[in-house]
């Protein structure tokens, strides 16, 4: 995976970088379903590897397929960007072992829903019982996030000067 | 592309597999992995792969612009509308238990109502927004 990032950063053709891009949309959906993240590695397969390949080389068709380059060196960026990785990496430090019983993730409401959902809400997938039931707030906000993403993109892209203009015909 | 026969003839042998795959994993998503998110995508992949090959103005034919709109708003309406149903018949919102005769039964509806709401409006989101793209063409205007 780092090979496929550092050649992401180094290649300035723009397909090539859309390519990668989704082989490593792939890869993590492999780690996702070695973590036994099933429902996860469905959708990083579906829409990193898919459609947002699709997206991106649509875009790149209506754009450019060069990478600019870049004007200066950015030696601000790169500071910003080296401290808040070694500010992640510390934080990974108090993270928990991975599968350790004792995890806060592990004690908290985890263990309710993994007694009770299957049998309160009869869905054997807790993942599902959990998204659409428990969660349906947060579940509900995400839909309309994709609707607000929707009606964005069309109100951008759609060809609402074609409209327009045709209203001003028929007006005239 | 569009003359490609061996792209033509596969695309067709594995669309219907595509979209059966897709409902699969809408319905099944309660028992096994899967929901209204990812077979939304599976379906807009579908879309996509045959608008890919078979050109956009075939695929407009399949799945109007209009039809996309209207599920864009379809899917959150009938999302929000399990929840003011719950409301309606004594219960708190997107509380499923109400909805039949037990609460298990309730929550199996619910859920399955709630997971076709996401399905609908990822898959026209999704197909909408390639559509939008491919459609688009840079006048003066823009850019």
């Amino acid at each position: 995976m780092s090979i496929t990032v550092f050649a992401i950063l180094r290649i300035r053709n723009l397909y090539a970088v859309v390519m990668l891009a989704s082989i490593y949309s792939l890869m993590a959906a492999a780690i996702f379903v070695i973590l036994d993240a099933v429902d996860v590695a469905f959708t990083e397969a579906a829409v990193g590897a898919g459609i947002s390949t699709v997206l991106a080389l649509g875009t790149i068709a209506l754009t450019t397929d060069r990478e600019k380059k870049p004007s200066r060196t950015k030696i601000l960026p790169l500071i910003v960007v080296c401290l808040t990785g070694a500010a992640l990496i510390y934080g990974t430090l108090d993270l928990a072992h991975y599968g350790d019983p004792n995890a806060p993730a592990q004690q908290h409401v985890g263990p309710d829903y993994l007694r009770d959902a299957p049998v309160k809400t009869g869905i054997p997938n807790v993942v599902t019982s959990v998204l659409a039931s428990y969660r349906g707030y947060d579940t509900l906000g995400e839909v309309t996030v994709i609707f607000t993403a929707g009606v964005g993109v069309i109100l951008l892209l759609g060809n609402w000067r074609h409209i327009g203009r045709r209203r001003e015909d028929e007006d005239a | 592309m569009h003359s490609n026969l061996v792209l033509r003839v596969v695309a067709k042998l594995l669309m219907p597999f595509i979209m059966l795959f897709g409902l699969y994993v809408q319905f099944h998503g309660d028992f096994g992995p899967g929901g209204g998110f990812q077979a939304g995508v599976i379906f807009a992949a579908g879309f996509i792969l045959y608008a890919l090959i078979f050109g956009l103005q075939s695929a407009g034919k399949v799945l109007p612009r209009g039809i996309l709109r209207f599920g864009i708003a379809l899917g959150v309406l009938l999302f929000a509308g399990v929840g003011v149903y719950n409301l309606l018949v004594g219960g708190q919102y997107l509380d499923y238990n109400v909805m039949a005769q037990d609460p298990v039964h309730g929550q199996h509806l619910g859920i399955l109502l709630v997971e076709l709401g996401v399905g609908i409006t990822v898959t026209s989101v999704m197909v909408m927004v390639f559509f939008t793209f491919a459609r688009h063409r840079p006048t003066k205007g823009d850019d």
